[in-house]
Parts: C-alpha cells; sequence; structure tokens
C-alpha cells in the first residue's frame, strides 16, 4: 500500500509537466465556472433572489446584466443557474430557453428556437413551422394556455441582447416582455449585454413592458486582487497527484508574482484592460512555454508571452514586404508628411519614387511602371493603403485617391528592424522631405 | 352526391302544402299551414316538408347550413313571407371556441347538439329552407353508428350555452316521427296556450283591458281545451307516459338549475315546452304547469309579479276560468303534472304548500288568457323576499308593445314576428324586464331588445363561411378565387390526414408523449361532394399547446413583503382600476349603446404606455360581459388582435377570423371571408366587440388594413364595435390617409400619464390594506414616476424592488420592516441612474487614458469628431506624459473597440481601421467629471 502510495507522489516530471498543462489548459480555454464569482457577490445574490422567485413562486421578472466584454456576465448567469438547479424543487419545475443574438438573428429563427428548446413541436408537428405568424400564434397560446401557479416557469436567456432590439418591431422582445407582466406562464427574461445604452433601443411600449432591473457587472479590480487573481489562476489544485510538485510550482508561481519585470508586465496587462479573457490568453502563452527541460514558469517566459501578445499586427505584416513595396509605403509616408495626411494616387507615389531612384539611390533597381502598379496592388490587397471612394469603376487605376493606413511611428519601427534593409532607403526614410 | 344548393345557386320554389291554411289566427292575422313543398328549378321531385321535419336552413356558410326541427308554418300577416317557427340545432363548428373544450370528447362530424340558448330567433324565413334532413337522437352512452351517411344528423346532447347536459330523449322521441300535425279547427291554432304572444297581441290591440275581449279570450281557451283533452283520450297513455318523463326530467334540471337561479332556465323550458307541446298534444295545463315549475323557482319571474297591483275583477275573471279549464283535463294528468310541481315548489320556494295550491291555481288559470303585461304580473303567484327592481319592469313590457304597434319601419316583419312568436314574446318580454335602464329611457331600447335578442344568436350559426362543397355547381358568387382556394385545400387536407398517421406511428415508435388532441383547432372542412363516403372523424390535426405544467407546486407568498410584491406585480389584475372611472363609463356606455343598439362603432383610444389603455377595456369588457351573463344585455362576442403580436399586418384577418369562426386561412381569404360576413344580413347574429391594440403598426402603405378595420362597422348589418388603442394622440392625423380616418371617426379618448396622487391611489388599492409601505416611501415613487413618465408598470416595478432591498436588509438592526425612504431611494437610483459615469469609473487605465485623448483631440480639432489615427497620437503622448508604456496600434485599437462595444464611444464600422471616425456617446462634461473623480 505504502509501496503505492509513493509510487503514487513520485511521478516523472514530464508526467507532472503534462498534468499541469492538462490542468491549466481546461481552466483557461475552456472557461471553467469558478467555486463562487469573484467580485460580483451582490449581484449574484440579486439574481439568484430573482430567479429563485420565479421559478418557486411563478413570479415573472425581467432582468438585464450588463457589463463590457470579459466582465463575466456569462459566468455569472452559469454560476447562478449552477446553484439554484442544486435545488432539487427547481431542478424538477425549471424549463431553459437559451437564445443568442448572434445565432437568432431574427424573430423567425428565434421563434423555432424556442419551439424546439421547450420541445413543443412534438405536440404540431412539423407542419405549423411553414409559417412565421402561425408559429408566434402558437407559442402565444402555449404560453398564454399557462398561469402562475400550474405552469412550469420557463427562463428565456437571451445573449447579446441589444441584436434582439433590431429585430423588425421588436415583436420578440414584445411578446416576452408582455408575458412576463400578465397573468401567464411565469417567465423570466434574462438579457445580456455589453451595450450601457441598450434600454434606449427598445420601443416605447416594450420598454414600458420591461421591468428596468439592471445588473451592471463594472468591476472595480484593483491591481493588488488582479496578482491574487492571477496567482491562483496559475495555481495547482489541492488534489494535485504529486503533491511535492505541485507544492513546488506554487511556491515558483508565488515567486514570479512578486518579480519585479513579472509585476510590470502585469500591470501593463491591467491598465490595458480588467476582464480575465486577455489575461488567460497572456497566461496560456506562458503556459506554453513549459516543458521537461523548463518545469517552471520564468519571468522571461511572461515577458516573450506578453511581447507577442502586445505586437502591432500591422508593423509584422510590414517586415514581409519586398524592398519596392517598403519604397512605396516610405513614399506615401512622405506624401502624407507633404500633404497633411492627403489622399493620393498611384501616379504621386510612382513620382515620389521615381525622384529617390534619380536622386538618391544606388541600390535600388529601376524598376518598370507594371512592375511598381502590380506592388502597389499588392499593398492595396493586404490593405496596407486603403482606397477612398467606394466605386473605383469608373476611375482608371493609376489615379484612384489612396490612403495610407501605416501610422508614422509603425513604418519608422518597422525599418528599424527590417532584416538587411539597404542605408540609402533608411536615409530616405529618416529624411525630412523626399 | 352534390352539396346543398343555397339559393344563390339554384332557384328553388317554395309552395304551401295544401294552398288552404289549417287554421287561421284572428289575433295575429296569421294562417297556419301544414306542409311546405319546395321544388327546384331545373329538377324533378319536390320535397315536402311538414312541422316536426329537420331541415338544413341557410346560413352563412354553405357548407354547414343551420340544423333546426320546424314546428310549424305560417305566413305573416301581409301574407307576404312564408315563415316557419323552429327549434335549432347547433352544430359544433358552430358553438363559441372557448365552449368547446367543455364537451370533453372530440365530436362525431355529424353530431348536432339540441339548442337550448335563448338569443335566437326562432322564427325564420321559410324560404331559407333548403332540404329536409334526418336526425337521429343516440342515447348519450351509446356510440355513434359505424357508418354514418351524409343526410343523418346525430344528436346526443343539448346545449344551453353554458353546459352541455344529456338530451331528454322525450324532447326527440316523439317528435322522430314526423306526425302531420293536429288539424286544428278552432280559430286559435296553437296547442299551447301561447300567453306571451296572446298578451302581446292583446296588448296592442287593446292598451286597456276590455271586458269584451277578455271575455272572449276566457271562453276560447276552455273550448280548445276541450278540444285537445277530447284528442288526449285517443293517446292518452302514450302522452302521459311521456309527460310524465318530461315533467320528471324538468324536475331534475330544476334542481341542478335551483341553486343558480337564474332566468334563462326559465325561458328554455318555456320555450321547450311550447315547442314540444303540438306533437305532443300537451294540453294547456300540462305546459303551465311545467311553466310553474320553473317560474316558481326562479326568483325573477317571481319577483315580476310581485308588486303590481292586480285589478280585483281581472284575477276574478281568470281564477273562474281556472275551474273551468281544470275541470276538464284527465285527472290522471292533473296528477301527474301536478306531483313534481308541487315537490319542486317544497324545495325551491319558501313559501307554504297552501299558498303554492292557490298560486298555481291562479296561474293556470290566469296565463291562458293574460291580455295585458300587468295583468300578468298581477295573476303571478306572489312570494315575497325576491324583489329585484320590479318597478322598472312592471312598466317595460307595456312600452314595447306600444312601439310594436307604431313600427312601421323596415325592421317591422322581424318586430311584429317577434311580438306573434309565443316563446320569444316572454323572452323578449323578461329582457326587456331585465334591463337596468330606466323607464323613461325604454321607448326604443325595449322594441330593439327583443329584436335584438332574437337575432342575437346569430353567431352560433356564423362560422365556417368558407369552402362551399359544391364544386360542380360553383358561380363565384362570393369569393373569385374561393374554387382554386378549397380546391387546394381538400388535397392538401388529404394530404395532412396521409401525413398524420404516418406522424403519429412515428412518434408512437419513438416512444414519444403524444398530447391528446383536445379540440380541432382547425375545424373539420371535409369537403363531401368528391368523396362517395365521408371521411372517417379525423383525428384532430394540432392539439393546443402548452407550457408543460409544474411538477411542484408553486410557493405561495409567506410574508408580508412577499406578500406585497405579489400584489405589486403588474400581472395581478385588481379588482377595480382606480383612477380611470372616468374613462371606464366612457368606453363601456359606448361599448354598451353600441350593443344593445345592434350598431356598430369606432372609437379610437391613446395615451402613453402604462397608462391602464389595454386594462381599462378589458375591465370594460368583463363588466359588460357578467351583464349578459344576468341578461341585461344581449349576448356579444369579444375578440382581441394586438398589432404587436402579429409578424404582418395582413395576419389581423387572419387572427380575427379565427377568433370569430375558429377557421384558418389565408390573408386574403380570410380578408375575403370578414368582407362577406360582415355585409351579409344573415339571420342570427350578435354584436361583435373587436379590440384592436397597438394600431400603429397595421400601418400599411395603402392602409388597406386600417380600412376595412373602420369600414366594416359602417355596414348595415355588421353590428361590429371596433376599439383601437395606439400611444400617440393625434395617430388619425399623422399616419392615416383621408377616407381611413374619416372613417375611424371623432370618437376619441386620451388617457392621461398618471398623476402622482393616481399612482398612490393605485398603489394603495393594491396592496390593499397590506402594510408594508412607508406612507412617505409611497409619495417619494409616485411622484418620482409621476415627474419622469407616469407610467404605472414602472411605479409598480420601482415599489417591489425596493420591497427586494427592504427584506435583504432586514437583517440589519435599524430595519422596521417597512420599506422607507432609503429602500426606495435605492430602487430609483437603480433604475434611473445613468451607468455610463459607473462605467467609465470603472474602466482601465488605458481606456480611460483613451477616452482623455479623444477630449484633447476633441479640443483641438474643436470638433466632435475625428479618427482614430488622431486620437491615438494624442494616446500616445498622453501615455508617455503618464509615465506608461506606450501601446500599440493593435491594442489601441482593441482599447477603442471595448470602449465602443460598451456604448461610450460611436464608432464607425472596424473595417475602416486607423481611419474610423470616433464620437463620444457621452457628454465630454460627465467624462471629465468621471475621470476626475478618479484622480482624487
Amino acid at each position: 500500500m505504502s509501496k503505492r502510495k509513493a509510487k503514487k507522489t513520485h511521478m516523472t516530471v514530464g508526467a507532472c509537466i503534462s498534468q499541469v498543462q492538462t490542468i491549466l489548459r481546461e481552466r483557461f480555454c475552456h472557461q471553467m465556472l469558478p467555486e463562487k464569482p469573484v467580485g460580483m457577490e451582490s449581484q449574484y445574490k440579486h439574481l439568484l433572489e430573482l430567479l429563485k422567485r420565479t421559478a418557486v413562486h411563478g413570479e415573472s421578472n425581467s432582468v438585464l446584466i450588463v457589463g463590457p466584454r470579459g466582465s463575466g456576465k456569462t459566468m455569472l448567469l452559469k454560476c447562478v443557474l449552477r446553484e439554484l438547479l442544486e435545488v432539487t424543487e427547481v431542478k424538477k419545475n425549471v424549463l431553459q430557453v437559451h437564445l443568442h443574438g448572434l445565432l437568432q438573428t431574427d424573430d423567425r429563427i428565434a421563434l423555432k428556437e424556442i419551439t424546439r428548446q421547450l420541445n413543443l413541436e412534438n405536440v404540431v408537428g412539423d407542419k405549423v413551422f411553414g409559417s412565421f405568424a402561425e408559429n408566434l400564434a402558437f407559442l402565444l397560446e402555449a404560453l398564454k394556455k399557462g398561469d402562475r401557479s400550474n405552469s412550469r416557469p420557463v427562463f428565456f436567456i437571451l445573449d447579446e441582447f441589444d441584436l434582439f432590439a433590431h429585430h423588425k418591431n421588436q415583436t420578440l422582445l414584445y411578446n416576452l416582455l408582455d408575458v412576463s407582466q400578465s397573468a401567464q406562464a411565469p417567465i423570466a427574461v434574462i438579457g445580456l449585454t455589453c451595450r450601457l445604452d441598450v434600454l434606449e433601443l427598445l420601443e416605447k411600449r416594450v420598454k414600458s413592458r420591461f421591468s428596468h432591473r439592471q445588473i451592471q457587472l463594472l468591476s472595480s479590480l484593483s491591481f493588488g486582487k488582479y496578482l491574487d487573481n492571477v496567482i491562483s489562476q496559475l495555481g495547482l489544485p489541492q488534489d494535485f497527484p504529486d503533491t511535492k510538485f505541485s507544492e513546488e510550482w506554487n511556491d515558483s508561481i508565488k515567486r514570479l508574482c512578486e518579480d519585479k519585470a513579472v509585476m510590470a508586465v502585469l500591470q501593463k496587462q491591467y491598465n490595458s484592460s480588467k476582464d480575465f479573457r486577455s489575461l488567460h490568453m497572456l497566461l496560456i502563452l506562458t503556459l506554453s512555454q513549459v516543458s521537461v527541460s523548463n518545469p517552471s514558469i520564468k519571468p522571461a517566459d511572461l515577458l516573450e508571452a506578453s511581447r507577442v501578445c502586445g505586437a502591432d499586427s500591422k508593423a509584422n505584416m510590414l517586415h514581409g514586404l519586398s524592398i519596392l513595396e517598403l519604397c512605396l509605403i516610405i513614399a506615401m509616408k512622405h506624401l502624407n508628411d507633404i500633404y497633411d495626411g492627403e489622399p493620393f494616387n498611384f501616379q504621386m507615389v510612382y513620382n515620389e519614387f521615381k525622384k529617390f531612384l534619380q536622386r538618391k539611390s544606388h541600390s535600388i533597381y529601376n524598376f518598370d511602371k507594371p512592375v511598381i502598379m502590380k506592388a502597389f496592388e499588392h499593398l492595396q490587397q493586404l490593405e496596407l493603403i486603403r482606397s477612398m471612394e467606394g466605386s473605383t469603376a469608373n476611375i482608371q487605376k493609376d489615379y484612384q485617391l489612396m490612403k495610407l493606413m501605416l501610422d508614422h511611428n509603425q513604418v519608422m519601427e518597422c525599418l528599424q528592424k527590417y532584416p538587411q534593409c539597404p542605408t540609402d532607403v533608411k536615409q530616405w526614410a529618416m529624411s525630412a522631405f523626399g | 352526391m352534390v352539396g346543398y344548393f343555397t339559393r344563390l345557386r339554384v332557384r328553388r320554389v317554395y309552395r304551401w302544402g295544401r294552398r288552404q291554411p289549417t287554421s287561421f289566427h284572428r289575433k295575429l292575422n296569421t294562417f297556419y299551414f301544414d306542409s311546405l313543398t319546395i321544388s327546384v328549378d331545373g329538377q324533378p321531385g319536390i320535397t315536402t316538408v311538414n312541422p316536426g321535419d329537420y331541415v338544413l336552413i341557410e346560413g352563412d356558410d354553405d357548407d354547414y347550413p343551420f340544423v333546426a326541427k320546424i314546428l310549424e308554418f305560417f305566413n305573416d300577416e301581409t301574407h307576404n313571407q312564408k315563415m316557419a317557427q323552429v327549434q335549432w340545432f347547433i352544430r359544433w363548428c358552430e358553438l363559441p371556441h372557448k365552449n368547446k373544450k367543455l364537451l370533453g370528447r372530440s365530436p362525431h362530424p355529424h353530431e348536432v347538439f339540441y339548442y337550448l340558448g335563448h338569443s335566437c330567433d326562432n322564427e325564420i324565413n321559410a324560404e331559407s329552407i333548403l332540404s329536409t334532413v334526418q336526425v337521429q337522437h343516440i342515447p348519450a352512452s351509446a356510440p355513434f353508428p359505424e357508418s354514418p351517411t351524409r343526410d343523418t344528423l346525430y344528436v346526443k346532447l343539448s346545449w344551453d350555452t353554458k353546459t352541455f347536459k344529456e338530451l331528454d330523449p322525450a324532447l326527440m322521441q316523439d317528435t322522430l316521427v314526423p306526425a302531420s300535425p293536429p288539424p286544428r279547427p278552432k280559430p286559435f291554432p296553437h296547442c299551447s296556450p301561447p300567453t306571451a304572444s296572446l298578451l302581446s297581441r292583446a296588448g296592442r290591440s287593446l292598451p286597456t283591458p276590455d271586458p269584451m275581449v277578455m271575455r272572449r279570450a276566457g271562453s276560447a281557451v276552455p273550448a280548445r281545451v276541450t278540444m285537445s283533452a277530447g284528442k288526449m283520450g285517443t293517446n292518452e297513455a302514450e302522452s302521459v307516459h311521456s309527460a310524465a318523463k318530461l315533467s320528471a326530467s324538468k324536475t331534475l334540471s330544476a334542481k341542478r338549475r335551483g341553486r343558480t337561479a337564474v332566468t334563462p332556465g326559465v325561458r328554455k323550458k318555456l320555450q321547450l315546452s311550447l315547442s314540444a307541446s303540438p306533437e305532443k298534444g300537451m294540453t294547456g295545463e300540462e305546459v303551465l304547469c311545467e311553466l310553474l315549475d320553473e317560474e316558481v323557482e326562479s326568483e325573477k319571474v317571481l319577483a315580476i309579479k310581485l308588486n303590481s297591483s292586480p285589478p280585483r275583477s281581472l284575477q276574478h275573471g281568470y281564477s273562474l276560468c281556472n275551474m273551468s279549464s281544470g275541470r276538464k283535463p284527465p285527472s290522471l294528468l292533473g296528477q301527474v303534472s301536478l306531483t313534481p310541481y308541487s315537490i319542486n315548489l317544497d324545495r325551491l320556494s319558501p313559501s307554504a304548500l297552501g299558498e303554492q295550491d292557490s298560486s298555481r291555481d291562479m296561474m293556470l288559470g290566469v296565463a291562458p288568457l293574460l291580455l295585458e303585461d300587468e295583468v300578468f304580473e298581477a295573476a303571478l303567484p306572489t312570494d315575497t323576499g325576491f324583489a329585484n327592481t320590479p318597478k322598472k319592469r312592471q312598466a317595460t313590457p307595456r312600452r314595447k308593445y306600444f312601439t310594436g304597434q307604431k313600427a312601421t319601419t323596415p325592421s317591422r316583419r322581424k318586430d311584429s314576428s317577434v311580438m306573434r312568436e309565443p316563446a320569444l314574446g316572454v323572452l323578449a318580454e323578461e329582457d326587456a324586464e331585465n334591463s337596468p335602464m330606466q323607464p323613461v329611457a325604454m321607448t326604443p331600447r325595449s322594441k330593439r331588445k327583443s329584436a335584438q335578442l332574437v337575432a342575437s344568436r346569430i353567431r352560433k350559426q356564423l362560422d365556417l363561411l368558407d369552402s362551399t362543397q359544391d364544386l360542380s355547381d360553383e358561380d363565384d358568387c362570393y369569393v373569385p378565387s374561393k374554387k382554386q382556394l378549397q380546391s387546394s385545400s381538400e388535397e392538401e387536407m388529404e394530404e395532412e390526414e396521409a401525413a398524420e398517421c404516418e406522424e403519429t406511428r412515428v412518434r408512437k415508435t419513438r416512444g414519444r408523449i403524444i398530447k391528446a388532441p383536445a379540440t380541432p383547432a382547425r375545424t373539420p372542412r371535409k369537403t363531401p361532394s368528391k368523396k362517395a363516403t365521408p371521411s372517417t372523424p379525423r383525428t384532430p390535426r394540432d392539439a393546443i399547446p402548452s407550457i408543460p405544467s409544474r411538477t411542484l407546486p408553486a410557493r405561495q407568498p409567506g410574508n408580508i413583503l412577499e406578500e406585497a410584491r405579489a400584489r405589486l406585480h403588474v400581472s395581478s389584475v385588481p379588482e377595480s382600476l382606480p383612477c380611470r372611472e372616468q374613462e371606464f363609463q366612457d368606453i363601456y356606455n359606448f361599448v354598451e349603446s353600441k350593443v344593445m343598439d345592434g350598431t356598430g362603432g369606432c372609437m379610437y383610444i391613446s395615451g402613453v404606455p402604462g397608462t391602464g389603455k389595454t386594462a381599462t377595456v378589458h375591465e370594460v369588457i368583463r363588466c359588460l360581459q357578467h351583464a349578459s351573463d344576468i341578461d341585461e344585455i344581449p349576448t356579444f362576442r369579444f375578440i382581441e388582435i394586438n398589432g404587436m403580436k402579429m409578424t404582418d399586418p395582413h395576419q389581423a384577418y387572419v387572427q380575427i377570423l379565427q377568433k370569430l369562426t375558429d377557421q384558418k386561412a389565408t390573408a386574403d381569404h380570410a380578408a375575403a371571408l370578414l368582407e362577406k360576413r360582415f355585409s351579409n344580413s344573415a339571420p342570427r347574429k350578435e354584436t361583435t366587440v373587436l379590440l384592436v391594440d397597438e394600431l400603429d403598426l397595421l400601418w400599411t402603405r395603402k392602409q388597406n388594413v386600417m380600412y376595412n378595420l373602420f369600414d366594416w362597422p359602417t355596414r348595415r348589418h355588421a353590428r361590429l364595435v371596433v376599439l383601437t388603442i395606439a400611444n400617440t394622440m393625434d395617430l388619425p392625423e399623422r399616419i392615416m390617409i383621408n377616407r381611413v380616418a374619416s372613417r375611424l371617426g371623432l370618437t376619441r379618448m386620451s388617457f392621461q400619464p398618471y398623476s402622482f396622487k393616481q399612482l398612490q391611489q393605485i398603489i394603495t388599492s393594491r396592496l390593499n390594506k397590506v402594510k408594508a409601505f412607508e406612507e412617505d416611501a409611497l409619495q417619494l415613487v409616485s411622484r418620482k414616476v409621476a415627474a419622469l413618465s407616469g407610467d404605472a408598470r414602472r411605479c409598480l416595478d420601482i415599489c417591489r424592488r425596493a420591497t427586494e432591498i427592504c427584506e435583504h436588509s432586514a437583517s440589519l438592526p435599524s430595519s422596521t420592516g417597512l420599506v422607507g425612504m432609503s429602500h426606495v431611494m435605492e430602487a430609483l437610483d437603480e433604475m434611473f441612474s445613468s451607468s455610463y459615469i459607473t462605467a467609465i469609473r470603472c474602466a482601465s487605465v488605458q481606456e480611460q487614458l483613451f477616452l482623455r485623448a479623444i477630449l484633447a483631440e476633441f479640443r483641438r480639432l474643436g470638433l466632435e469628431e475625428a479618427t482614430f489615427q488622431q486620437v491615438f497620437v494624442q494616446h500616445q503622448a498622453l501615455c508617455r506624459v503618464e509615465g506608461l508604456q506606450p501601446i500599440s496600434t493593435s491594442e489601441g485599437l482593441a482599447v477603442c473597440q471595448r470602449l465602443g462595444a460598451c456604448r461610450l464611444l460611436l464608432l464607425e464600422s472596424s473595417r475602416l481601421d486607423v481611419l474610423q471616425r470616433v464620437r463620444l456617446n457621452v457628454s465630454q462634461d460627465d467624462v471629465l467629471y468621471a475621470l476626475k473623480v478618479d484622480r482624487d
């Protein structure tokens, strides 16, 4: 017995590492629900009470959960539902309908989905679904049949609630909210949205029927709490098989978070966004560098991950351009400087480039115009430059007005890093006027 | 087998069977005939219809003509119209939808119900008879015959507009043999003494009792009774048997009804017994006994009798004739009819037995020859304790006769027929009596009433307008597209049937639970023309859907706060709507007058959301329905549609049609059917009250939906009252074209937003003595809401939220258990405060910095708009100032998008990348304020 135990506690490093990867990946990518939502206790209680009343007393309600992206709206709702469904009284009674504004893009689809999720279609066969009008009448009839004390309460969960407000006449919202305000089947309408102005989207009749309950999820998380959260997110659970390894790991995480450079990285992350999703992105990149040869997270790993996360996508793209294309970009940058951001066309860029070739260039080959045109078009395809007019059909290609989508700094930065950039091109780029 | 030809399709010629009338009613100036022959143009053969036969009568629906039994034929006083008195049978599809579930089983396709209601005119134009039909009575427990033939209908139950009852076989039994009526040589042709009709006739001709006429009437009745009594001798056994059965069943039903004690019962019986009597040869006494049975138990009728001061001499005369009539009938009969009667009295009326006897005697004698309503009332047995508003009743019927006498308008025919009709005379009279109006105002009313009542049965028959069954003879007289539509629907039906079987099988194999189809939502529209054999009873297609019921019962509110919360929920319907009394009264008067008059009209109701428009209308309808239940006003039908609850304005037609007749159709077809329905002058019809909520959503480019809705009420026979609700007061002017607005008329009403006092009253009345709020707190809520919107829903929601907050803080020692100011303040804060400032304060450092960069850029540009590129330059500069590491453009864009997603910023499409323009969605001051506090 003791032998087996000893065997168990002493796993190989490789096995431990792979175990760690599995646990943490699950945590970061699968959006596991935490034990208890952090920093939103009052909202949690409010929502729980509200839904409990619908489930237990049959009281109809409507509520909006509002918060910026990544603030934990869905997580809050899921936690509440998880706790609610532990009560058997609730579990046996409640029906749930989950709708998503991006999936149910109009009321017709939404109605079908509701009917499907309520398992009502076996009552009607599949013929009814031919007509939107019949479907609506059918569902309303179903809801009307119910009453407060006898029907099972239904939770309507509308993700991306604001998108439902764009449906024609807001028929679905009107009807759901109307049911929630009349003595029909008890329902709770729970809307999740990140728009703070969502109420202004509602039509006045719909608005009047909404109960105006909003649960705001605006995190006022301090950096200290944020740091604690990072430690707990990276930490291994108590029931990790190899206790020795897990202790070492947890210690290393603690030490990591006390490191100055790491603190700076996390501070930057915190400054840019408080939500946990971006943090998870950073941590998963860090985690991917953990291997048998590198069994714990080093500050350098985090720095590298932060660099990758914060990299500028356009600058990365510039590195892959040919010298000719880069020269065109520089020419455009000069044009921007000269004309103060006014749009340019191919001919202007061509002339600018020609000037450079004639006056300063030693290394650049004198390309033909069609070749330059091709390079120009390539830039357009990469959307580094963008045509100003909507319809380009009428104007000759050479004279279409274009705008550069890059910043002055981005171009300069790129030139610094560009491999084997000819010095004359660099100088040309740096000189104030072409 | 082809379908029933309506008059429009085929010309029918109607003649009396024998040219000579069998009898003549001198007072009514009508001739009675013993048969009617119908010959169809172009077809050999003559159909002869005798009283007692069952006939199909032309209605709105060619597929399902009305079914009735002929009681007698006569012509009207002008001798131009052939009339018939009938006993109606009602088809399943004619039943109001809400009552269908009362049956508790699916109906046989050929099933009809014996109609015991009283809202239908029993007198019809004989020329609306289409053909004869067989009606067979089946005991309620017995199954329907296996192979039904098309021409046979089955009756099991009777329907009295409230419940289904097992049909007394006696009613059907002897009428199954269509015996030719007994010869009636005497000038008084009615077997049953038509008290009311005699009365009414007399009332018309002799407004004051004339002793001569009285005497004549008195002597005439005994003579007639003698005759029928003599006839009794021949088939005494049978009739006694049936009479016994009849009265026994009556007693039963009387007992049942004794509890509710409403007049309809009496009427029904009256009608019943009268209609049954010609075949049975029942004597007047029998009928009267039965009448009495009913009447004694019915408080109303009793009440009528109470407080009329009977002229002594008249009463005396009656008792005389009573004696003479009492002597004549065989003693056996007397006993049979007497026994149940006294038992009845014993149970149901509090008066002593002896009194009953005397009153019965009086009644027996008097009833046959009542000359005037007052006399009638005077002679009826007195029983104090049940007097309800007798004064009015006393006065009203009289008026009616006067007006009836005067009637020279086109409606005269109908009117006078009412007068003549025995059963209906009584009906009309009672109805008029029951009406709550002042006697002075009654003159036109009572007349209208009778006419209306007669016609109000129409609705029952109006179902199923579509689908002519006759394809071969189709002449497209109504709907041009009908043929096509119908045939396609027929095919569809067949397919559906097949699919259904398939479906059922599949589902069964899957082991799912199939809901027992409760009612056929789609009325069986089988068309008999093509198939030689009628289809088997189809399984109803879609059951009424419902949310499954909960396995555990809902918990009841536990404490005062929960109780208060339940009462404050918008959905809990209060007993009455406070603060809308005036509006309620106006709408009530409007609808009531239209229902009473049998006319139509429109009303437009406006008001901002949450001011109780729909609730008030519903309240009005509830009250009116109650009034019609106790027979104060004619029955009417209420239909509600809501512009928001349909997907397309034209669906309004479909919904109206479905609610009216329970039949499905496409929008165009439904429009055509409704058009037909509202422009036809169908024989049986009752007023329809249509509530159109959210009217503005019915707007279409051509506005034809609105046009039709407002045009139908103006039709002469439509009897449609349209109540429309919308939010804006000037909607008719703003969105309606002239011809629509003109039809809507100027009957408008606007609901003002509630004032704070009204809101306070609403909450108080809802709470109804549940002490959960402090006074100040209530006042604060109502003042705040009144200042903002006057929306009662909002007010109730805030109160509800306040109770929750109070409950949460109940653990604190300072709490009193009542909802106080602090709780209300918190709730108000939650609901009204803007979250922008909090959102800015909670934003991350970079997001706040970006907002500041925007402000700086706006200041620099002097515009309220900038591109991201411009703002980002400022942002980078600010980063350096703040000592933060500058972020890359990608990160900057992410920050910008995040702010845009919660609508702190308004952004252009993100495809524009760095060129997208940025605007603030909050005022700059708010941003500055939020950021400044943050830095402190």
